[in-house]
């Protein structure tokens, strides 16, 4: 694809935006600062990587000095096992601007590497997480897009409002009548047996195009199968304590009250290598450097990741991030 | 069997579905924040024309269509079936009414069509833009009319019938843009 498409050499975003981007970057500078917040880096390259089965690393070899037949190293997809290391080893409240990489991912809203900019709160949980969210990415935006009160939904209630389904518990016949009911092309090969590609489905289909217009709209309380790296509230149904953010139909920002217990991350990890290898994808090295500082132990906080380029994009009234990046990947 | 993966999708990209050819109109990637990516496409049936939406688990094959354009002679109509031919190999290529439609009133004999073939046979045929031809039958019109205006209704050869400026005669050639069935122009012999 990057394959000659813009032989002219000319960037895809125009100088206003690019501008922007740069001014929207010291201004997230400035309100960390003023917040006491530390601006962190951490490596791009590691030997472990994420193991989640939608998430796909790029695989890079590295060939020494230092090892006889060199090694396969993974680019980030996100900064969040080290900075949670960081966290670990007393660094208090962090965030970073990294550039990450993610494979099988472009399109109007993607980019196969794009600028998240993620950050943790200790003590905070998801809600006040939400808050402080809010505040800056209305401060970013005031005078660009207009916002109304920003609203909270849970995952149930997006799902119950739009399309009268229960997320936790209705199983794959019914997701399947509710997608048909909404007259979606059925993709083929969908599980019979697993209802997140169908709550996918229908999220993505249905209702994401409708969420946060002209507001911030977060989404939080997943269900404990999409909980990711968050802990899980117990109760009935039991929750993943994890949140989303969307602006205009675009999804901006994903965040969790963080789960600090290793031996569940461990077996989390374990479960996504197993559904890795029933999906006959290869398996990914658990980073056990992060269970290692899990063990030692995670201070209580909450940490989000919001994508900067999808930001920039619609701060400046733009429908493609190819028009919010200098050079997206087809001019790379 | 050939097949296209969804990393493979743009438009104009020919696949199955259904046991029908489609072209790939657009096609847009999907995925939630953390979970499955789709691919989100309208497909055109090269059949019946009619655009639909389908979606794809990213990563998943599709059946390839068998589906090329070529550009053939027009020979004859036997009455049922048009006749065409490839001018390089020679070989004669007979199309159905369904394939032919209403382009058949623009077939003139000898004339250059694209032609879109499915497993070899044909699927649709284009018309040329513009075809000349001979008016067989018009109205005498007023000889000092050259405005255009108004204008009034003429029999082609093929049967197509057009509307031409009155100052046309019968017997006369004129160029027709086959996309608007608009008169263009008189075309001196």
């Amino acid at each position: 694809m990057p394959a000659n498409s813009s032989p002219t050499g000319q960037p895809g975003a125009d100088w206003a935006t690019l501008r922007l981007r740069a001014n929207l970057l010291a201004r997230i500078r400035a309100f960390f600062a003023q917040r006491d917040v530390l601006e962190v880096e951490t490596p791009a390259l590691s030997a472990a990587a994420i193991p989640d089965q939608n998430l796909s690393s790029f695989a890079v070899h590295y060939t020494g000095p230092g090892l006889r037949y060199g090694q396969t190293l993974y680019l980030h997809t996100s900064p969040e096992f080290p900075m949670k290391r960081l966290l670990a080893a007393g660094s208090g409240c962090i965030y970073q601007i990294a550039r990450v990489f993610r494979d099988g991912e472009a399109g109007h809203r993607h980019n196969p590497e794009f600028t998240l900019l993620e950050w943790y709160r200790v003590g905070f949980d998801h809600h006040r997480l939400m808050d402080e969210t809010v505040d800056l990415v209305t401060e970013l935006l005031t005078g660009r897009v207009s916002l109304r009160e920003p609203e909270r939904l849970t995952y149930h209630e997006i799902f119950q409002r739009r399309l009268g389904l229960d997320p936790h518990r209705a199983m794959v016949p019914e997701l399947a009548a509710g997608a048909k009911t909404q007259n979606l092309s059925i993709p083929p090969g969908m599980p019979v047996d697993d209802p997140d590609p169908w709550l996918d489905l229908l999220l993505t289909h249905c209702i994401e195009p409708e969420l946060g217009q002209g507001r911030l709209t977060f989404v939080y309380d997943y269900p404990i199968s999409q909980a990711a790296l968050a802990r899980v509230r117990p109760g009935d149904p039991p929750v993943g304590e994890r949140f989303e953010l969307y602006l205009n139909g675009v999804e901006l920002a994903n965040g969790f009250h963080e789960l600090g217990d290793a031996r569940e991350q461990r077996c989390r990890f374990e479960a996504e290598n197993t559904a890795r290898q029933a999906a006959g994808l290869p398996t990914m090295p658990v980073d056990e450097k992060l269970l290692a500082a899990l063990e030692t132990g995670l201070p209580e906080c909450a940490g989000v990741a919001l994508g900067f380029d999808r930001l920039v994009m619609l701060a400046a009234g733009k429908t493609a991030l190819a028009e919010a990046m200098a050079f997206s990947f087809e001019r790379a | 069997m050939a097949t296209y993966s969804t990393n493979e999708f743009k438009g104009g990209l020919k696949i199955m579905l259904d046991g029908d050819p489609y072209v790939i109109v657009d096609n847009e990637f999907v995925k939630p924040g953390k979970g499955q990516a789709f691919n989100r496409a309208r497909v055109r049936n090269l059949k019946t024309g009619r655009v639909i939406e389908r979606t794809f688990k990213s990563g998943d094959t599709v059946e390839a269509a068998d589906v090329v354009d070529v550009d053939l002679q027009y020979l004859y109509n036997d009455g049922e079936y048009w006749h065409f031919m490839d001018q390089q190999s020679y070989e004669q290529l007979t199309a159905d009414a369904t394939a032919v439609g209403d382009v058949a009133k623009w077939l003139k004999e000898e004339a250059i069509c694209q032609v879109t073939l499915w497993n070899g046979v044909p699927l649709s045929v284009s018309a040329p833009i513009f075809v000349i031809m001979t008016i067989i039958e018009t109205d005498p019109g007023l000889r000092g009319d050259t405005s255009g205006g108004g204008g009034k209704p003429a029999t082609l050869e093929t049967g197509a019938v057009v509307r031409v400026p009155l100052f046309v005669q019968s017997g006369e050639v004129i160029k027709v843009d086959t996309r608007t069935g608009e008169y263009v122009s008189r075309v001196k012999e």
